[in-house]
């Protein structure tokens, strides 16, 4: 089928990272030691821009990890791209952000664990949550428009009030509440991260009060744990419609997580192929693009180009087979997996399992 | 704000998200440089010569819009 035009470029310049969460979805196979450097990322931001891009985002791993952030963000400016940082903060000292503005960073997503010292470092398996705060006062000092990001689970869902209260605090623009999916090392803590029945409940009605009581101050997003919703989420848009990702190495996926979800698929990289070719042409892209891949009950689906069959990671993960409905769908052939599932959860009283933090790629700390 | 130009239209640009502005849209956000609501209102009946009484409603609802989102500030 004929590629449509992408609009948001996701640069995972590096999977280093100082936090050890234990929902990363980051693959810990990728070798630090070959990540694309400075001129190979401008040449990757700017075919992009030719491509249609518009908007970047620069993550990880954390991406304050290359000390040539900045060059890489004025590479982005230069091609006419939105420029977007999402990080831990940890490594953002003053001259940093001063330097980052400078290049012209038009937007920074900031991570917390919790809104609380003790759960915060005991999610991030590292003391980050007091670097977090003096970071976020240093990103609105400099002028720059916070997001903060929370990701959502058992341990700390419970304290949502006080997270969006802290948001508030630090100025920021956008909040986002978005409960663990589960994929990589979220996928093997799933029992000691998924939340339960009553939990998701209270905390939609607290994110919508919220979010009516806040809006014109802070726009909050709240994302369901999709396991607990009756329909797919419209993963990506569509396989191959909007968005690309390009890992450490140069990989381009068409979606960060696939690459550890979907094992046969074979990506393309950069230092091989233009990434026009690589985003029209290649079987990795083509693959799930559009809806001549579906299997029944999608393919006759009225929903089937609002919600594209849901996740292929997901079905992947769940079925071991990434063509099939995702099955969070309610008519899904495979529900039942994902209602054990939430069965077990919600009908023990057991404490939750502990969990296993992320170890770094290739032991690097 | 700024122009695709893969299309031409102008799109507005925020963490994670792009929006497609229709040419009315555009043209209030064109105007959004400093003049005040009533003053863009104005702007805009001149250039399209239409009452000011009957573009109000639409401005304002225009620019509710993208301030509840948090996309423009009104100060």
């Amino acid at each position: 089928m004929i590629a449509p035009r992408p609009y948001a470029l996701l640069a995972e310049i590096t999977y280093r990272c100082p936090l050890h969460c234990p929902y990363c979805s980051n693959p810990t196979q990728v070798r630090n030691d070959q990540e694309l450097t400075a001129n190979e990322w401008t040449r990757v931001i700017r075919e992009a821009a030719a491509l249609g891009v518009l908007q970047i985002g620069f993550s990880g791993g954390e991406p304050l990890a290359r000390r040539d952030l900045a060059e890489l963000v004025r590479a982005a400016r230069e091609a006419n791209l939105y420029t977007n940082l999402i990080t831990s903060g940890i490594g953002l000292d003053d001259d940093r952000v001063g330097a980052l503005h400078d290049a012209g960073l038009d937007s920074v997503q900031l991570s917390f664990q919790s809104d609380e010292t003790g759960l915060a470092d005991e999610i991030a398996g590292a003391r980050a949550h007091q670097r977090k705060l003096n970071v976020a006062a240093k990103i609105r000092a400099e002028g720059i428009p916070l997001s903060l990001n929370f990701v959502i689970h058992r341990r700390n869902i419970d304290r949502l009030p006080q997270m969006i209260e802290l948001a508030e605090t630090l100025g920021a623009e956008r909040v986002e509440l978005a409960n663990v999916q589960f994929y990589g090392w979220a996928f093997l803590n799933r029992a000691a991260l998924l939340p339960t029945r009553e939990q998701v409940v209270r905390a939609r009605e607290i994110a919508t009060a919220a979010k009516a009581r806040l809006a014109g101050r802070i726009d909050i997003f709240y994302v369901l744990p999709d396991y607990y919703e009756t329909w797919p989420k419209p993963c990506l848009n569509g396989w191959g419609q909007r968005y690309l990702t390009v890992n450490p190495i140069g990989d381009v996926l068409p979606c960060p997580t696939a690459s550890s979800a979907i094992p046969d698929l074979r990506f393309e990289n950069v230092r091989g192929r233009a990434l026009d070719w690589i985003w029209r042409q290649s079987e990795s892209f083509n693959r799930f693009r559009g809806t001549e891949w579906m299997p029944e009950p999608c393919r006759s689906c009225p929903q089937r180009e609002i919600d594209f069959g849901g996740c292929r990671c997901q079905a992947a993960l769940l079925t071991g087979n990434a063509a099939t409905t995702d099955p969070v769908c309610t008519l899904s052939p495979n529900r039942s997996v994902v209602d054990e599932v939430l069965r077990d959860l919600n009908s023990s009283s057991d404490h939750p399992p502990d969990w296993t933090y992320r170890i770094n790629p290739n032991g690097i700390q | 704000m700024q122009t695709d130009p893969q299309t031409g239209n102008s799109v507005l640009l925020f963490p994670e998200g792009v929006l497609e502005l229709n040419e009315t849209s555009m043209e209030i956000l064109a105007r959004c440089d400093g003049q005040t609501v009533s003053e863009i209102i104005q702007s805009l009946a001149e250039e399209y010569d239409i009452d000011p009484k009957t573009l109000a409603a639409d401005v304002r609802e225009a620019l509710a819009d993208l301030q509840q989102r948090k996309l423009i500030e009104l100060t």
